[in-house]
């Protein structure tokens, strides 16, 4: 019997050896250092026009989401480092919270302690329309970013992407190059983000409406959900679906890593591929020219630098230098821009 | 695995319920008897799992005559037929793995909410920086610990901590992915690891190298449940935990074991899915804990515990992931798809409910006759 328990102790003592060495070893793993992606900023360089020299101090409250990834993510690091670019602005950062009621009260602490400016990425345009307006009303300028309010009374500034803008320009590049080969009846594929989301809806649209105006329709579209794994599963059933392909739009550059990595499980090289967003490594992969992937259509989360510059200029009752206009524009639209093997060098400090 | 099979208490449960004297001996021998029962009645059992999975197979091949017809097309070539059948298990094969833990922990009783979540902290946890630099081995080893890991603390939540599994494994799922969005910076992780990734192209006699991992995690889970003490102890403490309490069984130890085989489960899926994804994030292996459950359902197994097939839950998996090629080749909306996968869940449980009432009707009456 002691034999039997000596014996016994001596295996726990080895497992919780084990156990506590495992766990030492766990939490050396945890360590994620890299190198900071280079922030997306224009820097207030002296040559620059007169906008950029120093002038009257500026408070931004700034709030987003909490990044769930990699585009939301570098909204908050370019803002961040845009705002750095100035020695004549404050940052000054209110967490999202989970929701938009989260959200709501969060900017109403911020209202009360009256910045010059507040840039808001809001969890949903229609739910934060009030907190916009309700900024407004205490004198302070808001700017939305990416997720429109549906009153005009609620913002001074509103800086969006073009997702409708995102599927023509995929379906331009894909026409274009489709023809340049002389492919008559293509086979084209889409693979889509979540679809019950707005932006993924007028993405598709823009798709579909510019390829009908070439007698052009999408073969099979299959719905990711943003992130890699979802978008290995979708590539993989789309490319069992269709034997021979002739382009593929993915809609995300995330969800893209998983898409490619199908492309190579499958091992199918027949056709090119679009993708969307713009991520750093897209852009890697479009430049080094070895992949399917061809070209990625933007939407930049540089927006958000360019959110606090104009912010900005708006407290500082500056207007663009560019145009005539004393003040800043209400409403600006970025146009969804193509990425190819020759302009990649271009924008590859603009990638995420 | 070994040591879970090694049984911790080395009398037969049969003949132990006489030696737990404060318990009134009339009551002791009813439970004795109703576990006996139980026993006898899985024993007996393996019949009735042979019926419902031939229903599965049924159904299976409902499916596939659909694709011939949809698309004759692509069915009249024979060598697509052939890769289509690979791809269709090949989706399967993660899910799958999930679902042989989660088949354990409902058969006992349990259920186990956390398992997508698991699959995205390990994976994410395995393909950090500090982790990718110490090879394939050190990154299957993370995944693998931090998946047992997870399983544990569920484990000890629910058998130690008494809290109901449902809230338990609720709260892990919330926790391990904001510990894994934490990990991961919000960023998807890239694998720079050619071993790891190759195991998601790797193909061994003309197939996949993941349905050869599917197959052997069903086969050593069917093992497990059929062949040893482990698993009719699984099945007892799951019918009736009182009984199998009584009845000598440590209850809340292999409750313990029960979680922690199914966040194993869940750290050998993690490295298959950031294989086949060549990447982990937070957001990974979304709702894979709903459709691990459904799969399970729909195998067969009961969700009050006590009875289920490992082969029951492979089939619900192939069937879903059946469904979604089927959708797939004729170009129709994930919506469509959803819609039908919940219809089928439905009508496997009403299925399940009137063979169940007619089986119990026939045991009962065998009971009565026997003894």
């Amino acid at each position: 019997m002691t034999e039997h328990s000596r014996d016994l102790s001596r295996r726990r003592l080895l497992f919780g050896g084990a156990a506590v060495g495992a766990g030492v070893l766990l939490a050396g793993c945890t360590s994620n250092e890299t190198e900071p992606t280079a922030a997306q900023t224009k820097g207030a360089d002296a040559a620059a026009s007169g906008n950029a020299a120093p002038g009257q101090k500026v408070v931004i409250g700034f709030s987003a989401p909490a990044a769930d990834h990699g585009w939301l993510a570098a909204i908050t690091t370019n803002a961040k480092a845009q705002a750095g670019a100035y020695s004549d602005v404050e940052f000054k950062t209110v967490e999202a919270g989970a929701d938009a009621a989260a959200q709501r009260a969060a900017i109403s602490t911020l209202i009360s302690q009256k910045p010059n400016v507040i840039v808001m990425l809001p969890h949903d345009g229609k739910e934060l329309n009030a907190a916009g307006l309700e900024a407004m009303k205490a004198g302070i300028p808001v700017v939305n970013l990416d997720r429109a309010f549906p009153d005009a009374l609620a913002y001074r500034l509103q800086i969006k992407g073009d997702n409708y803008g995102m599927g023509v320009a995929a379906a331009h590049y894909i026409v274009d190059q489709l023809k340049a080969k002389g492919v008559s009846n293509p086979v084209i594929g889409e693979i889509a983000g979540i679809d019950s989301l707005e932006l993924t809806q007028e993405r598709s649209k823009g798709f579909a409406d510019t390829l009908a105006q070439s007698g052009l329709k999408v073969s099979n579209r299959r719905a990711a959900e943003f992130t890699a794994d979802s978008g290995q599963q979708a590539a993989t059933s789309l490319f069992q679906a269709l034997p021979k392909i002739d382009a593929v739009w993915n809609h995300d550059d995330d969800q893209g890593i998983g898409v490619l990595a199908a492309v190579n499980q499958a091992n199918r090289k027949e056709f090119f591929m679009v993708g969307g967003a713009g991520s750093k490594k897209a852009m890697e992969d479009i430049q080094a020219d070895n992949t399917v992937l061809k070209a990625t259509v933007t939407y930049s989360p540089s927006m958000a630098s360019s959110a606090i510059s104009l912010a900005r200029l708006i407290a500082q009752g500056k207007g663009m230098s560019d145009l005539v206009e004393l003040q800043v524009p209400k409403e600006i639209i970025l146009a969804s821009e193509t990425i190819t093997k020759e302009n990649a060098s271009n924008y590859l400090k603009l990638g995420f | 695995m070994s040591d879970v099979t090694d049984t911790s208490t080395p009398e037969r449960p049969a003949q132990l319920p006489a030696q737990s004297p404060p318990v009134d001996p009339a009551e002791t021998a009813a439970a004795e008897q109703r576990a006996a029962g139980r026993l006898s009645w899985w024993r007996g059992e393996s019949g009735e799992g042979a019926r419902r999975n031939l229903w599965l197979i049924g159904v299976l091949v409902a499916l596939i005559v659909i694709g011939i017809v949809t698309r004759p097309d692509l069915y009249g070539n024979s060598s697509w037929v052939w890769s289509n059948i690979l791809v269709i298990l090949k989706l399967a094969s993660v899910v799958g793995v999930v679902s042989v833990g989660m088949t354990f922990v409902i058969i006992g009783g349990g259920i186990d909410l956390s398992v997508g979540a698991i699959v995205a902290l390990a994976g994410v946890w395995a393909t950090t920086v500090a982790t990718q630099s110490y090879g394939a081995g050190g990154m299957i080893f993370c995944a693998l610990t931090v998946g047992l890991g997870v399983g544990l603390v569920n484990g000890l939540l629910i058998s130690y901590g008494r809290l109901v599994p449902f809230i338990a494994t609720l709260a892990m799922l919330v926790a391990a992915r904001g510990l894994a969005a934490e990990l991961s910076d919000k960023q998807t992780q890239v694998s720079n690891n050619a071993t790891i990734n190759d195991i998601a192209s790797t193909n061994l006699l003309g197939i996949p190298l993941l349905v050869y991992i599917l197959a052997a995690v069903v086969i050593a889970g069917w093992v497990l449940l059929n062949r040893t003490t482990f698993g009719r102890r699984t099945v007892a403490v799951g019918g009736n935990p009182e009984a199998a309490r009584l009845a000598g069984i440590d209850v809340k130890r292999h409750t313990l074991m029960l979680y922690a085989l199914s966040g194993l489960c869940c750290g050998i899926a993690a490295i298959m899915l950031t294989a086949q994804a060549t990447s982990a994030q937070a957001a990974m292996a979304n709702l894979y804990e709903l459709d691990a459950i459904a799969a399970v359902i729909i195998g067969g197994t009961l969700l009050s515990g006590g009875r289920g097939t490992i082969i029951g839950s492979l089939l619900g998996v192939i069937i879903f992931s059946t469904i979604t090629n089927l959708f797939a080749i004729n170009g129709l909306t994930t919506e469509a798809q959803n819609m039908v996968k919940g219809g089928i869940i439905v009508a496997a449980v009403l299925v399940q409910q009137v063979q169940f009432r007619s089986l119990t009707q026939f045991l009962g009456r065998n009971r009565l006759t026997t003894n």
